[in-house]
């Protein structure tokens, strides 16, 4: 009862702070500012995956023709029986391995621990080119031996390419410029460039990478496995 | 919950282990979805359940939700709730599209009732 209690009390503070926050006229997150902009950033990023997989759902649902099967086309045979999917499950946790270097290093930035806060930076975006590597891999595979096309492909409906190539395609673009970023980061890191500034930078970079596996979280569970 | 410093957030390691550990398992879980085949609704509801521990965690732990104020924790979550509208109506629009093209131009190969539920919702 006592516990409860205390727990109405703390969740009427926190409608009060964000009553406050709104109406204080200052500012209104109190959070380093490139926080607050890689978030917003960050929304209007959602709306733009979100209207990529809705296009995607409205013309699957929309479409005569079958759509292709996807554990099958995106199976791999090491020398036995063709594995379904296995190439993305790996994709899939090759993304989710960078994710947790990523929050490492963050709180090895907080410590002003530069060595190991640089290496995990630098790890995590070693995973993120992995990850690009195995995609070019899988888009050559479906190009040049399968034959899928944005406009067409053997196996089915002819939405498949273009939702395809335009989905796992801007998200790469977004896996290979957090590379870039990353790297970027933690070469600053390296260097004590944020030694003044204070390392919320890492925190800020490592909202993007978590972000990139977010969607791909939703890309794997709609496009994928679907 | 503790809200975040002055010096931005800073949490145990332990706590991101065993988000990272739990992530292996939900994604291994999906994965075993589409290996053992599990088809209809147990496939959809399986896939959009772990789909959702996933981003919950991913969002909450990784990115530090769960410790920011009620002002960003709005500011940020709020405003996707509005593509939802947008999926209610590409999914109206994508049933009416289906169904007229099948009424003009015939269905191939799959039939309507099979191939309508195969496409999700």
């Amino acid at each position: 009862m006592a516990q409860s209690t205390a727990d109405v009390v703390a969740a009427n503070d926190v409608v009060t702070d964000l009553v406050s926050d709104w109406s204080a006229e200052k500012e209104v997150f109190k959070v380093h500012w490139g926080k607050a902009m890689m978030w917003i950033f960050l929304l209007s990023d959602t709306f733009i995956f979100t209207s990529f997989l809705t296009g995607y759902m409205k013309v699957r649902i929309s479409s005569t023709v079958p759509w292709p099967n996807s554990s099958e086309i995106f199976a791999l045979s090491f020398g036995g029986d063709p594995i379904p999917l296995i190439l993305i499950a790996i994709m899939t946790f090759v993304l989710i391995t960078s994710s947790g270097t990523m929050a490492l290093a963050v709180n090895y930035g907080y410590r002003k621990d530069r060595m190991k806060s640089a290496v995990l930076l630098l790890v995590t975006a070693g995973f993120g080119l992995m990850f690009v590597g195995m995609q070019a891999f899988e888009w050559t595979k479906l190009i040049v031996d399968e034959g899928v096309r944005p406009w067409g492909n053997p196996f089915g409906a002819a939405q498949f390419g273009a939702s395809f190539f335009m989905i796992t395609g801007f998200h790469g673009l977004h896996v290979s410029g957090g590379v870039i970023y990353l790297t970027y980061v933690a070469v600053g890191v390296l260097n004590g460039r944020y030694e003044k500034k204070g390392y919320d930078i890492v925190e800020i970079a490592g909202l993007y990478w978590h972000f990139v596996d977010l969607v791909w979280v939703f890309i794997f569970a709609f496009f994928y496995l679907w | 919950m503790a809200a975040a410093t002055e010096e931005g957030q800073q949490h145990p390691l332990s706590i991101y282990i065993g988000i990272w550990l739990l992530l292996f398992v939900f994604s291994a879980a999906s994965y075993f979805v589409d290996y053992l085949q599990l088809q209809g609704y147990l496939r959809w509801n399986l896939i959009l359940i772990f789909m959702m521990l996933k981003a919950g965690f991913i969002v909450a732990i990784f990115m530090h939700m769960a410790w920011e104020r009620l002002a960003l924790i709005t500011a940020i979550l709020l405003p996707p709730l509005a593509l939802l509208v947008l999926i209610g109506m590409m999914s109206i629009e994508g049933d009416y599209t289906y169904l007229s093209r099948a009424e003009f131009f015939g269905v191939d190969e799959a039939p309507i009732v099979e191939h309508h539920h195969a496409s999700g919702h």
